[in-house]
């Protein structure tokens, strides 16, 4: 599946049935040098929306929030020791979590990459 | 994602004002951020890292232009004696060229703005916080009224910061390597009167430029243009103070804290405790004699989380004792720093305390301060 994404500037990517989640590359950009991630744990149940990571750069913390509701199988380990992976892949390999989706019809909700690249437009 | 906290921004209703660089800053491709009712550069296209890591390592350029200059004089004699009135600093003793930290007081010891003082002659050249400049300047006007006469100098002020500052402002003004920490003396740049002040805000060897309005952008551009120089923001500017321990008005001190309280005596002489006649003089005189609720110290987290300004301090077994006031990361330091507000007993260096970050308690240990090493050139 291509990579859907959120007004809050988070992609995901469905592989079966799990999906994906990471910050887009304008995140990155926005937010600078990237110096702390926490990603959450496998296992905790979040409903889309709520607060499921943190980022940091040198000036700011930032909540990433749950592009859908569903359980996190895995966080991205690498960041904890390399946070500016981030800023180096922000659309690859410095994802966040991994989710096994609760309801794969809230993802017919966000946005597709032309739309985002719309969005993104409208905001600078 | 949502950014929750910005430290260097803060918004301000209404027009931005813009420094004389305003349009160099664009130019180079800065990011511009509301701060202190102006538009501000907060980081430059090399980012805050880069930024941050080429001021302690070469040198960076600062336009501090929104801050305040003037120049008090007073109607007969001395005013450093008569700006004594207003501050716990000593001013009256300070030798020709001579540049000191002090605050703005009210009667309650309270901090209403830190700030430089420089001598020439009877007169004072003063520079302080942009957000606090129209009341400084206010409460000098009222409280010194038919006895000094103070000009608001409308100049632009450029930083230069870090070790090769020297080496690079030496071939324009080489006035500049005469002087050693805490000293100006006016000069030239092609043609145009240059106060240079061997300072900063960053815990490097440096200077403060400051200069004609109408002539900053072309001393910006010489300055650029040497190899070992670049643009450095707010952001860089915020995490280079902090790593250096130094104050940001209106976080780590304001109205609710007293110099004593801030770990700032050493910038108040024995004289003016003495003489107890500044103002709030007895109240900081009576927290140095009989302890004080809260004082300001360095906090050093483990791990790599950063503590935001207004993070819970507890002690190890979980009372609330405190506040956060500055806390980000810093990137000379390699991880996360604060500084903040605890009793003290809890202030010795090494106390073991908690920070309450997202509903988690984090350890954290009371630190020295500065976190990094200041490299000043002492006389």
């Amino acid at each position: 599946m291509s990579k859907k994404f959120t007004k809050d500037h988070e992609w995901i990517s469905l592989d079966g049935d799990v999906a994906t989640v990471g910050i887009t590359d304008y995140a990155q950009a926005q937010l600078g040098d990237v110096v702390f991630v926490e990603v959450p744990e496998a296992g905790k149940q979040v409903a889309k929306g709520d607060d499921a990571a943190v980022v940091e750069s040198v000036k700011a913390a930032s909540e990433v929030y749950a592009p859908v509701s569903g359980e996190v199988v895995e966080g991205n380990g690498e960041l904890e020791g390399n946070p500016a992976l981030v800023n180096e892949d922000a659309d690859d390999s410095g994802w966040f979590f991994k989710m096994k989706l609760a309801d794969a019809g809230e993802l017919d909700g966000l946005m597709d990459e032309a739309a985002y690249a719309d969005y993104v437009k409208e905001l600078d | 994602m949502n950014a929750q906290i910005d430290i260097v921004a803060d918004s301000v209703a209404g027009i931005l004002k813009r420094t004389p660089l305003h349009a160099l800053h664009v130019k180079l491709g800065a990011k511009m951020v509301p701060f202190a009712g102006y538009d501000m550069p907060v980081q430059y296209p090399l980012g805050v890292m880069k930024e941050h890591a080429q001021t302690r390592q070469k040198a960076g350029l600062f336009d501090v232009s929104h801050m305040g200059q003037a120049k008090l004089t007073a109607h007969e004699g001395d005013a450093a004696v008569l700006f004594e009135e207003l501050v716990p600093g000593g001013i009256a003793t300070l030798k020709e060229g001579r540049i000191r930290y002090t605050q703005f007081t009210n009667e309650h010891g309270g901090i209403l703005d830190d700030l430089m003082a420089t001598r020439f002659g009877d007169t004072l050249w003063l520079v302080v916080n942009a957000a606090c400049k129209d009341d400084d300047f206010a409460h000098i006007a009222a409280k010194l009224e038919g006895r000094a006469t103070l000009e608001i100098e409308q100049r632009a002020l450029l930083a230069l910061q870090g070790p090769l500052a020297e080496a690079v402002l030496a071939a324009l003004m080489p006035a500049c390597q005469e002087l050693v920490f805490m000293q100006s003396v006016w000069t030239e740049f092609q043609g145009t009167e240059v106060l240079v002040s061997r300072c900063g805000y960053t815990g490097e060897d440096g200077y403060e430029l400051s200069i004609a309005e109408d002539k900053a952008v072309g001393l910006a551009e010489a300055l650029l243009a040497h190899e070992d120089v670049e643009p450095i923001g707010l952001g860089a500017r915020d995490s280079l103070r902090l790593e250096a321990g130094l104050c940001l008005y209106g976080h780590d001190i304001d109205t609710n804290t007293t110099s004593a309280e801030a770990d700032l005596m050493w910038s108040v002489p024995k004289r003016r405790r003495a003489a107890a006649d500044f103002p709030g003089a007895d109240v900081v005189n009576a927290q140095l004699a009989d302890g004080m609720a809260k004082q300001r110290v360095g906090i050093l987290p483990e791990g790599r989380a950063p503590a935001r300004e207004g993070t819970e301090i507890q002690s190890a077994t979980g009372e609330t004792i405190g506040t956060v006031t500055s806390g980000g990361f810093g990137p000379t330091l390699g991880g996360p720093l604060a500084m903040g507000y605890v009793p003290p007993a809890y202030a010795a260096v090494g106390t073991e305390i908690q920070l309450i970050v997202r509903g988690k308690a984090m350890p954290a240990r009371i630190a020295a301060m500065p976190f990094v090493r200041q490299n000043y050139k002492k006389g």
